[in-house]
């Protein structure tokens, strides 16, 4: 297992490196500078403020300067925010996209879950129908939809939670965003396990244990629930990628100091290397989980262990 | 199931120490919440740009000259001053009682170091020429400022209320070096200090004791909450968790309008909206009568009224109304109506070439956004009623568009704006000088050039102003851009608040506002 991890550490290098490369030359490509702005500095400024930041060298040459700077775990000064590093400002926006993330996918997980199985035990009910065109109507519905209508109802009407973030003190400032973001996961993951807790019930071991008389619980505690959860493990990777992607709609709208919001912001201010640095941050972090799910998976189902 | 179960549970962990951060206090009836639209990029006086950053340096840091509630200029860290005879010298007195946050005195050193390291290029200060009439700053003592000038520079105390000619504490930059504008290191010296600052959150600021005028701060902490949607701003102004917006969405503004009534603050601001015009290249080039033509073919009342509506007014001049000590010059057709204006821009294009079988080809450059999506659509109609040629759209992201001017070669029509710096009709006037960094659509002109300079060296107000209302006339003869219309600005201000004026600069200094004991 340690030999197996270690190889696909190995092997995700140049997919990095690949990443870093590609998304330098984009960035770079892009029309307007990080300091073009409606007012202009005099000439002689801007050379000073290009030279500072080496923008006056070709970009090849520019590029050497990065990597280096990454070996030695710098991702240089933000263009942005000459006050701070971008590895300071992914270390500020981190830990907000983490809760948030980490606080939705759990949600998602419990109740997607539970409401799967819930409806799969009554496949064909009212109960059933109930729960599933909930679902189908959390993944059609964008989160940008959401986000206004659950302001507009428990903030501005009702005056339960706070309309947004920053200012806010105390744990309700991350209800509405964290169910905002889970919607659609929560959704997708519930239908994931219906369809795949059905699929299991029907099997035969199913079968023999209820001919050995085992409850309906039972059966699915301790039968039932491990291997309809593979399919819900294997969509972690695209449900966290989602949860990232979607996290920078959320934390526009409730103003959440995360990394979406530095990174669509970034992008917009050609802040080149608050925008690399983010990049390879969440490449490397994909990377990373990938691997601990495929790790769990050779966890759960022996047969993945034994290839 | 065992590590189902041990995960479920680890995520539950996660999330319970996720939400027990340490408590904040949410009490609010002492503290000021107010929007700002983006995170100021630093507060380093000299590496700030952007009217945010400006506007939350206004808080912290004091010039010499400051600003009342009404945007008029009142004396700041300097008490009283004198100008020379020829205008060419200023002898400020600083006041005894002026502090920094660490309770040391600011001294007219202060001044000296800040200005040098402004003007410095290695610094990288966008407004680094902003004091580039003065020629010597002298410390006689810690109380007395020298400033000499090359020429008359009547507008000099109007910059010297800019947060780019603060005073800066040499300590704490010796000290710090880089990161002497963080929270923690950051020494000033306004009404507030600078406590604490979350990148893309909020900005938290308290009451500075040591400042001469703390007596009359009433508010002692102040948060400038960074709201970038217009919308987020909306809603949490509508929850009650801000006091101030920093602008009103353009969606339904009627609406909003009808919800807050008095709330919602309107006036005049000096920005000017305007389409520049490629002066470098054909078809404008050496071109003015169909420039004109383009111009007097729009309807800015139209604009104005049926596509706007949130405060703006029509703009037929370059500089607007209300600047200090200026009347603007207006276009000679102002008082035309829109069907005679039609008329002459038709005549005016057949005599710049154009007929109907050979119309102008022509694209307008704009960013992307939905309020200069309706100008662009509703100029293009205007220019296809009145002249009978079809102008093509292109939208652009911001950057792209800058980038674009900038180097002059795709471009013929662009949108752009201009805000004045300081309360002068210089801060207009002078970015059409030949030399300007500002003067992106390139016009040039030795006559215009020449006013200009008279008027800098004029001493005498009334000279001064005729030189200047000449150099706009001969501008607006000339149409290097369409004016379009004047900015309004927006705020929707929470009936707790009192002490908030209107005003033309747009600049709300915390320290003038108070809040009304909640019932």
């Amino acid at each position: 297992m340690l030999r197996y991890a270690l190889l696909r550490l190995l092997g995700a290098i140049p997919t990095l490196l690949l990443v870093i490369v590609l998304a330098f030359l984009m960035v770079h490509a892009a029309p307007g500078g990080p300091f073009d702005d409606a007012r202009s500095p005099h000439p002689e400024v801007l050379a000073a403020i290009e030279a500072t930041y080496h923008l006056d060298e070709p970009v090849v040459q520019q590029l050497g300067r990065y990597l280096g700077g990454l070996l030695r775990g710098d991702l240089g000064p933000s263009f942005r925010y000459p006050d701070y590093s971008v590895s300071e400002l992914i270390g500020i926006g981190f830990p907000a996209s983490l809760k948030l993330g980490v606080l939705a996918m759990s949600l998602a997980i419990l109740v997607g879950v539970s409401a799967g199985t819930f409806a799969a035990l009554r496949q064909g009910s009212m109960t059933d129908r109930v729960v599933m065109s909930f679902s189908m109507t959390g993944i059609s519905i964008p989160v940008f939809v959401v986000a206004p209508v659950l302001v507009l109802l428990f903030a501005v009407k009702l005056h339960w939670l706070p309309a947004g973030w920053s200012g806010s003190a105390g744990v309700a400032k991350y209800i509405v965003p964290v169910v905002t973001l889970a919607l659609p996961q929560i959704a997708y993951i519930a239908r994931l396990t219906r369809a795949s807790m059905i699929e299991v019930l029907s099997r035969d071991f199913i079968r023999t244990a209820r001919a050995q008389g085992l409850g309906t619980r039972a059966i699915i505690r301790i039968h039932a629930l491990k291997p309809a959860m593979l399919p819900v493990l294997s969509y972690m990777g695209p449900a966290i990628a989602a949860i990232l992607t979607g996290s920078v709609v959320v934390e526009q709208v409730f103003g959440i100091p995360g990394l979406g919001a530095s990174f669509v912001n970034g992008a917009l201010n050609r802040d080149y290397t608050l925008v690399l640095g983010i990049v390879i941050f969440y490449a490397a972090l994909i990377i990373a989980l990938n691997l601990v799910v495929d790790l769990l998976y050779g966890v759960i189902d022996p047969q993945v262990r034994q290839r | 199931m065992k590590s189902l179960r041990l995960f479920l549970q680890t995520a539950v962990l996660i999330a319970l120490a996720a939400c027990g951060g340490p408590g904040v206090t949410d009490d609010r009836s002492a503290v000021l919440s107010r929007a700002i639209s983006t995170d100021p990029e630093t507060l380093d006086i000299h590496k700030a740009r952007s009217l945010q950053a400006l506007s939350v340096l206004r808080d912290i840091g004091e010039g010499l000259v400051s600003h009342n509630a009404n945007g008029e200029m009142t004396p700041g860290v300097a008490e009283s001053w004198e100008m020379s005879d020829d205008g060419l010298s200023y002898t400020f007195t600083l006041r005894a009682d002026a502090r920094w946050s660490t309770g040391e005195p600011v001294t007219a050193g202060d001044f000296v170091f800040a200005v040098e390291r402004l003007k410095d290029p290695a610094t990288g200060a966008f407004y680094a020429q902003f004091l580039s009439d003065v020629t010597g700053l002298e410390a006689v003592d810690d109380r007395t400022l020298l400033i000499r000038l090359a020429q008359p520079t009547p507008y000099l105390l109007s910059l010297l209320t800019h947060p780019a000619t603060f005073p800066l504490h040499a300590g704490s930059l010796a000290a710090n070096g880089d990161r002497f504008a963080r929270p923690g290191n950051l020494v000033s010296n306004g009404a507030y200090r600078l406590v604490d600052w979350v990148p893309g959150s909020v900005i938290t600021l308290k009451r500075n004791e040591h400042y001469w005028n703390n007596a009359n701060t009433a508010i002692d902490e102040v948060r400038h909450l960074v709201l970038v949607q217009e919308s987020t701003q909306l809603a949490r102004y509508r929850a009650g968790e801000i006091d101030i917006t920093s602008t009103v969405p353009s969606e339904n503004f009627a609406q909003t309008r009808k919800d807050f009534g008095s709330e919602l603050r309107i006036a005049p601001y000096q920005n000017v909206y305007y389409y520049g015009y490629n002066l470098r290249k054909p078809p404008f080039k050496d071109n003015q009568k169909l420039r004109q033509a383009l111009s007097m073919a729009i309807d800015r009342d139209v604009l104005v009224d049926k596509v706007l509506g949130r405060g703006e007014t029509p703009a037929y001049s370059w500089v607007p109304t209300g600047i200090n000590g200026y009347v603007p010059t207006v276009f000679s057709y102002a008082a035309l109506t829109q069907a005679e204006r039609k008329q002459i821009a038709r005549r005016l294009y057949k005599e710049a070439g154009y007929t109907e079988s050979n119309p102008l080809e022509v694209e307008i450059r704009y960013n992307s956004s939905d309020t200069h999506r309706a100008i662009a659509v509703a100029v293009q109609s205007m220019w296809r009623d009145a002249l009978g040629f079809d102008a093509t759209l292109v939208n652009e992201e911001f950057q792209v568009l800058l980038a674009n001017i900038r180097a002059g070669e795709v471009t013929q029509v662009f949108r752009s704006s201009w805000v004045g710096d300081y309360d002068d009709a210089h801060t207009f006037l002078s970015v059409f000088q030949s030399d300007s960094a500002a003067n992106v659509p390139g016009y040039s002109s030795n006559e215009f050039d020449k006013l200009m300079m008279r008027a800098s060296k004029q001493v005498d107000p009334d000279l001064r102003r005729a030189y200047l209302e000449e150099a706009e006339r001969l501008l607006l003869e000339d149409h290097p851009v369409i004016l379009i219309y004047f900015y309004g600005s927006k705020h929707l201000v929470s009936p707790r608040v009192e002490g908030w004026g209107d005003n033309l600069l747009d600049y709300h200094y915390s320290q003038h506002l108070s809040l009304k004991a909640a019932n």
